[in-house]
């Protein structure tokens, strides 16, 4: 359940649960299908809860992060996954961005490194 | 006719530094030119970083810099992906972005055509974005988006405004330069030439009668540094 | 005032892709102005290979891509090394580098100011290019550089015609700037056949 290209790479880890994310996205708009997908695969499995380690992850354009958004209200509404997102301070666009999520789910932990 | 949304600053003073990229209209599918909007993005912070001043003992500084690369980055990456989507293709007016440095701030400034028939739309957007608190905004878009299961939510131009903390304005210019009540006492103050004039005066007609209906919005960003 | 030297060649067809970058010669320091340099014939070199596609089963593809991509932003940053030797240091006329793209060629333009001063210098370096023997001028452009400690105007620009095979000229034109003195702009193109 992996997906791997040249600028990114998003790998999930089913021992933790935990979807590791690396690289810069900057996919226009219906590229970020395949990955909604995934999202949802990884959801449909029902653990507890899931991680979005999200400490290598440079960039990431508005599309991205609406993906994100899309995901994190689905969980929000679901009420049986809890999810943590890991941060990193160094990342500029997660200094500014991240918090907004927790509009979406307010039970949403995040942590940053 | 021109008409301003948001805080459009028209007078600017004269920038200290300033670097423009100009994009001609491509025939080449977007998809395939898709990577030169981030490519483009990433060369503007580069080349203003190196438009700073650095120093290698002020840590702090170095931080706040890298902090400005990524925001415009970001920023200029947003813009140049809205203006390729909703270019019109068959307009002749390249796509510019030009980034100006101040002291104490610096702007970005993209445009590019639109079709008349998309001008109201993009302008109800414009007006609910600027009038909608933004928080509500955000969790409405992101809503909307899951119901629909749609791509584009719109989210672009809001986190430019409320997690970048910049100002946001916009600029729609009609082709018909006559209509402006100052055109000819411009280049009469600016000492051109008649023959000049009369030549630009054809020139906008042929390409009027080439291109009735198309529209130039510029989107302005200005971001305190 | 309008000359021209060598191949300079204006638009007749129009281009199929065309990009164009402005900026602000002035103020910064040098040293930092010249990584911007480098930074902009990169750009410029990464940006055209978009409209060159790598087709895995063609290698052919990938090494046309990956030579067009070197010869370009060798070109331009070149052009626009020059450009700030020779451009007038007293007005802050912006220098523009443009790239075009044909069917079987590409064009490659930079803009800049030019002083009086730098102008008699620029035209005999021309000169030098129209008249000498490559091989001849490039050992006299060498031994010169070595007098001078390194200063090597002129080798640049032959390279590109002799290394690079591309068509080299230049337009001199004097425009009317808002400030009641003239100002000379010299262009210098270059084509390459792709």
């Amino acid at each position: 359940m992996d997906i791997i290209t040249e600028d990114y790479s998003i790998k999930y880890d089913t021992e933790t649960s935990t979807i590791h994310w690396q690289g810069i996205m900057r996919l226009n708009g219906k590229e970020y299908n395949p990955i909604a997908e995934l999202l949802n695969e990884i959801a449909a499995l029902e653990p507890s809860q899931i991680t979005l380690n999200l400490q290598k992850l440079e960039g990431l354009n508005s599309s991205g992060i609406t993906m994100l958004g899309k995901f994190i209200f689905k969980l929000a509404k679901k009420k049986t996954i809890g999810l943590l997102i890991q941060c990193s301070k160094k990342i500029t666009w997660q200094q500014k961005s991240v918090k907004n999520f927790q509009r979406l789910m307010p039970k949403l932990q995040i942590e940053w490194d | 006719m021109v008409k301003i949304f948001g805080e459009f600053n028209d007078k600017e003073l004269k920038s200290r530094e300033f670097i423009k990229l100009i994009f001609s209209p491509s025939s080449v599918p977007l998809q395939q030119r898709w990577r030169n909007n981030s490519l483009s993005a990433d060369f503007l912070a580069d080349y203003l970083m190196t438009l700073f001043h650095q120093d290698e003992n002020d840590p702090k500084r170095l931080e706040k810099q890298i902090e400005i690369k990524d925001t415009i980055s970001y920023i200029a990456n947003e813009l140049l992906e809205n203006a390729m989507k909703f270019n019109d293709d068959s307009s002749p007016y390249p796509i510019s972005i030009q980034l100006h440095l101040y002291d104490d701030r610096l702007s970005l400034c993209i445009s590019n055509s639109i079709p008349a028939a998309k001008v109201a739309q993009f302008q109800s957007f414009i007006n609910k974005l600027l009038s909608t608190e933004p928080q509500d905004f955000y969790i409405q878009q992101i809503e909307t988006a899951e119901k629909d299961g749609s791509i584009s939510s719109g989210l672009g131009l809001l986190t430019i405004i409320d997690d970048y903390g910049a100002k946001l304005g916009w600029k729609f210019e009609n082709l018909q330069l006559l209509n402006e009540p100052n055109y000819p006492l411009y280049y009469i103050k600016n000492q051109m030439k008649w023959l000049n004039f009369w030549f630009r005066v054809r020139k906008w007609f042929v390409a009027r009668s080439k291109n009735p209906n198309i529209t130039i919005v510029t989107t302005m960003v200005q971001l305190a540094i | 005032m309008k000359q021209i030297f060598g191949e300079y060649a204006e638009e007749t067809v129009k281009s199929k892709e065309f990009l164009k970058i402005g900026f602000t010669p002035n103020s910064t320091q040098l040293q930092q102005r010249w990584r911007n340099n480098g930074l902009s014939a990169d750009f410029l070199a990464d940006y055209l290979t978009t409209f060159f596609p790598i087709d895995d089963n063609e290698p052919s593809t990938l090494q046309r891509a990956t030579e067009l991509k070197g010869a370009v932003s060798y070109i331009a940053n070149e052009l626009l090394e020059n450009s700030m030797k020779f451009h007038n240091p007293n007005d802050d006329y912006p220098i523009t580098l443009e790239v075009k793209l044909y069917n079987e060629h590409l064009v490659l333009c930079v803009t800049n100011s030019i002083s009086p001063a730098n102008l008699l210098k620029f035209q005999s370096i021309i000169h030098d290019l129209e008249h000498i023997e490559p091989q001849e001028l490039y050992v006299r452009q060498i031994k010169q550089a070595s007098k001078n400690d390194g200063n090597s105007s002129g080798l640049g620009l032959l390279t590109i015609i002799d290394d690079y095979e591309a068509k080299i000229g230049w337009k001199f034109e004097t425009i009317q700037t808002q400030k009641p003195t003239e100002q000379t702009l010299v262009t210098t193109m270059v084509q390459l056949s792709i």
